[in-house]
């Protein structure tokens, strides 16, 4: 078969072939070596990374999250226990207000009692003290009226007598 | 107002070949189909324009073996201007040079920068000013800083759909890694080439994809990359499948799989060469009609012209998209093919 006799553009050429081939050969060792390996892999590894972001942007949201809901936690047991301390310090205060009343009350009896057994002995010895001083003055009145009135035995018979009815009809 | 300017504007382009059209009377009749062939096919000098009878070319350099057996020269350099005595452009063969040896015309091993061969080398150059700027700016940042904006961030966003939409999708998560370099340099060659095609002066402009020739070359690697790495299940699917076994014994499913693994690539080659010539030819095809038009009267041109402008404008945006569908569907089935031949075992 003469290919000769085709059009040009259909026919063999060996001198474009080999300029082909070189040409060819020339672009495709520059491009993969230093032309599309640089822009694939800066795009794989842009991805990666985008990838890896969005992990991290993930988890720290997540984290956030926990954070929040341990910062609540806290809040809420920080009130609890706020909340339980008043109550203590107000059972406290109660305790301690009723420990001195009862004390004030106790103090308050005994301060009674111990008015009142002085002025039990007070009154005692000033009963005591009365007594002598009656009997005393009874004797001094006595002996006044002894001295006086027992001149004669009529009138110590009297006096005899009266005395006897005042005990008689003292008993 | 805008519109009333676009309007002008086309008015003006519509009636430019007017102006022309008075000093070119004498030329000769257009060989439309001629033009087009000769503009899609690869030359020795890069041709930026015609006036007047002169051309305008940039010489490229030519390099070529002599066949001839006599001790002498063997290798020449030069340009279409200087081509030594016993080498001529042969007329029957689209122009390629040819040796006179002993009254023989003999295809000597052209090895010449051609207008296709140059433009190859010009997109190997902006594809490395592209990503090798690219990867400094990724030499110069870490993945902890933002990700690029602007430029790098357009080429980012494109080699990673590629990457991850065409590529790991249809080879798989657990193979897609050493292939993913050679796609992505397809894709990009590809895509490149496509797009320069379109411009239409020099930088720009051949007609590189749409030669047999590089899809061939294309085509033929992604054939290496699918079988010298295809697994045992693979070769199995293809010499002894799951069909019933009067099928393997006269191996009929077997010689199907096996024209299988060569119509592949086949296909490959033929959708890319076929889509980017065609485009070509039909904007190459609208520009002509111009001309064409011209050549017939003044009503005829002014009509075709208007109607050529419309038609070649849609035709560039359309072969913008294709320019990239193209790279993308090469790409795309380089991936499956390339996945099919690692797939794992079958979940019956």
């Amino acid at each position: 078969m003469d290919f000769s006799k085709l059009p040009a553009i259909l026919t063999p050429d060996l001198g474009l072939l080999f300029w082909m081939l070189l040409a060819f050969a020339v672009i495709f060792f520059c491009l993969a070596k230093y032309g599309f390996p640089a822009i694939t892999n800066m795009v794989e590894e842009r991805k990666k990374y985008i990838d890896e972001s969005l992990l991290k942007a993930h988890e720290a949201s997540e984290r956030l999250e926990n954070i929040k809901q341990e910062g609540e936690a806290i809040l809420q047991e920080a009130r609890d226990r706020q909340a339980q301390i008043l109550k203590e310090a107000a059972e406290t205060r109660d305790a301690i207000v009723e420990q001195a009343q009862q004390k004030a009350r106790a103090e308050g009896a005994r301060l009674l009692e111990d008015a009142r057994v002085a002025i039990d002995q007070e009154k005692k010895a000033a009963i005591a003290d009365i007594r002598q001083q009656v009997a005393a003055l009874s004797v001094g009145i006595a002996e006044k009226v002894l001295k006086q009135s027992l001149k004669d035995d009529k009138a110590q018979m009297d006096l005899i007598d009266r005395m006897l009815d005042d005990v008689s009809t003292d008993k | 107002m805008k519109q009333l300017k676009s309007i002008c504007l086309l008015l003006m382009v519509a009636f430019l070949p007017l102006s022309l059209y008075a000093n070119e009377q004498e030329e000769e009749k257009l060989d439309i189909p001629e033009i087009v062939l000769e503009h899609l096919a690869d030359s020795y000098e890069w041709h930026i324009a015609s006036y007047q009878g002169k051309h305008i070319s940039i010489p490229l350099p030519i390099i070529i073996r002599s066949a001839s057996d006599n001790p002498g020269q063997k290798w020449f350099f030069c340009t279409a201007h200087s081509l030594p005595e016993q080498f001529f452009f042969s007329k029957e063969h689209h122009g390629k040079i040819y040796e006179r040896v002993g009254g023989e015309e003999v295809r000597p091993l052209d090895l010449s920068i051609t207008r296709n061969v140059l433009q190859i080398w010009i997109v190997v150059a902006l594809l490395l000013v592209v990503f090798l700027s690219c990867a400094n700016w990724y030499k110069k940042h870490d993945e902890k800083s933002n990700a690029p904006g602007g430029f790098v961030g357009a080429v980012e966003m494109l080699v990673m759909m590629i990457h991850d939409d065409v590529i790991k999708s249809s080879i798989g998560e657990k193979h897609y890694k050493p292939y993913a370099p050679y796609l992505l340099t397809v894709f990009f060659f590809i895509l490149f080439t496509n797009l320069v095609g379109l411009l239409p002066i020099f930088p720009g402009g051949a007609n590189v994809t749409g030669n047999i020739n590089i899809t061939f070359f294309l085509a033929f690697c992604t054939f290496l990359a699918i079988n010298l790495f295809g697994n045992k299940e693979y070769w199995k699917d293809i010499f002894w499948p799951d069909v019933p076994i009067f099928l393997k014994a006269i191996p009929v499913m077997p010689a199907i799989e096996l024209f299988g693994v060569f119509t592949k690539p086949f296909a490959l080659m033929i959708r890319l060469f076929a889509n980017m010539m065609a485009g070509h030819a039909v904007i190459l095809s609208f520009t002509c009609v111009i001309f064409l038009g011209w050549s017939m009267g003044v009503g005829y041109g002014l009509g075709l012209n208007l109607f050529s402008i419309l038609m070649l404008l849609f035709m560039n945006a359309l072969e913008l998209l294709v320019a990239f569908v193209q790279a993308y569907v090469f790409t795309m089935l380089s991936a499956v093919f390339i996945g099919l031949a690692h797939q794992d075992h079958h979940a019956e």
